[in-house]
């Protein structure tokens, strides 16, 4: 049995990882899946979340949106409408994002699409925390 | 015979006239490059998602098994009446018959679906340029339609940039419109891009969904031999490949995705997977056309830049030619002058 999986994350704009990692944690829809070596063949949608892998010893951290999983044995595929580098991460615009969507939480005016100010606050907040991983000084809380 | 002086002067005009050209040129290619290199980098997610798509289907629980119907809304065929038509074109002119190409194919469609409501969302200045010549604009949340054509949307600086959540938004919108019955078809007129030689305009269905992974193609023209010889002759000059880019390694991967004969858990019911995934699907198709379209675009832009470099060079060519003959004319009648002169002494 293999004792790496072979990561790739593909966005439409590009093939953004092609690498070897040790594990994988990806944010399932039904919950965070962590995946190593020889996991049996899966297909999961996913949520909003972080995916992080390790290898060699070093962890890398994504923040995904809307997205979509094939696990095999040796291999992790996933399809994501968009992911981001920790490093990549625009901090100062999540923080706008974030602001602004708590912003219209609090005035609730009468035609507001909760759910997807919700889903704009949530996807800013975990940018942010996914921009953490990295170092970055993100002075979100 | 013209004042020497006079010619000069337009030998340099049609000289700077010519810089600007060539420049406008190399932009066009460096610009067509990038669009090319971004289509090629969409490849890979595009042939996944439609390759799991596929195998979803082939596993059958998506059609009702009374009817034979498919579940899913986006894949129901519908009686068409009211049609959203996407027209994407340029924002800018200076691009040879780009703009007026798509235009005409425009035109074209809406004379054979001319018992129809059509809808037009328009991509790009010149579209809704021309279309809000003609038509009337629909207000926001009327009860009644402007017009049998009307102009619903417009978009404009989208492509310049092209970002993937920005269709992403429009094609949110198509589809909340599609599944209140408001729209039963959904087309997009572009021209479609394979390479700088292969080309052609088309009117392509996105929804409803009829065959994952097939482009729909409602009406289509081709290019002329004559247009495309000289598409072919000014990528030449500009160093860019004729062919289309072969399949990566990548991308033949990508195909085989998901591996036919594995034994999948489902974290989800396949069905709520597909659910997610369709929408996307019609992203992309929409997302790739614009992709293609601003290819297109820059490469008809070059061409056409090309051609202008080419008509300045024989302009620049024959007005050199007849400053020197003005010169030698005002040279020999100055001689004559002189010599004159002398016999008379």
């Amino acid at each position: 049995m293999a004792d790496t999986l072979h990561l790739q994350i593909v966005t439409p704009d590009k093939l953004l990882v092609r690498d070897d990692a040790d594990q994988v944690q990806i944010p399932g829809k039904s919950g965070y899946l962590g995946i190593l070596p020889g996991h049996a063949p899966l297909i999961t949608a996913l949520m909003l979340g972080e995916i992080s892998y390790s290898h060699a010893g070093a962890t890398h951290y994504f923040a995904v949106a809307w997205g979509f999983a094939e696990v095999l044995p040796d291999k992790v595929t996933i399809l994501a409408d968009s992911a981001e580098r920790a490093e990549d991460i625009d901090v100062k615009r999540a923080q706008e994002a974030k602001a602004r969507a708590e912003e219209a939480l609090r005035q609730a005016a009468p035609d507001l699409d909760y759910d997807a100010v919700q889903y704009a606050l949530r996807r800013a907040e975990v940018r942010l925390e996914v921009a953490a991983r990295a170092g970055h000084t993100a002075a979100a809380h | 015979m013209a004042n020497i002086r006079d010619i000069r002067r337009r030998i340099r005009s049609v000289k700077n006239t010519r810089q600007i050209t060539k420049a406008m040129k190399m932009v066009a290619a460096a610009k067509l490059r990038r669009a090319q290199e971004r289509a090629l980098a969409a490849r890979p997610y595009s042939l996944m998602i439609t390759s799991v798509l596929r195998s979803l289907i082939s596993r059958g629980d998506l059609v009702d098994e009374k009817t034979g119907e498919p579940k899913h809304p986006l894949l129901a065929q519908r009686p068409e009446q009211n049609i959203l038509l996407v027209l994407v074109t340029g924002d800018r002119g200076l691009a040879g018959a780009f703009n007026s190409n798509v235009l005409k194919a425009a035109t074209k469609f809406l004379d054979f679906f001319k018992d129809k409501n059509i809808s037009i969302a328009a991509v790009g200045r010149k579209g809704r340029d021309y279309m809000r010549r003609r038509y009337p604009v629909a207000t926001p949340g009327a009860e009644t339609r402007a017009g049998r054509v009307q102009i619903v949307g417009e978009h404009l600086n989208l492509l310049g940039k092209l970002q993937y959540e920005a269709v992403e938004e429009i094609v949110e919108r198509v589809i909340h419109a599609y599944d209140n019955a408001e729209i039963d078809s959904v087309y997009v007129i572009f021209n479609e891009f394979k390479s700088v030689i292969s080309q052609r305009l088309i009117a392509q269905r996105i929804l409803p969904v009829q065959e994952i992974g097939r482009r729909e193609v409602a009406l289509a023209e081709e290019f002329s031999l004559e247009e495309r010889e000289r598409m072919g002759e000014a990528a030449r000059g500009a160093g860019i490949s004729l062919k289309e880019p072969p399949e990566t390694e990548d991308e033949r991967r990508a195909k085989e995705f998901p591996a036919p004969d594995v034994d999948y858990i489902y974290e989800q019911p396949a069905e709520e997977i597909f659910r997610g995934m369709l929408p996307r699907y019609v992203v992309l198709q929409l997302f790739q056309a614009m992709l293609e379209s601003v290819a297109a675009e820059n490469a008809a832009r070059m061409t056409a830049m090309d051609s202008a470099s080419n008509n300045a060079n024989e302009v620049i060519d024959s007005l050199t030619l007849t400053m020197y003959r003005a010169r030698q004319a005002a040279i020999t009648k100055e001689i004559i002058e002189i010599v004159s002169g002398a016999a008379a002494l």
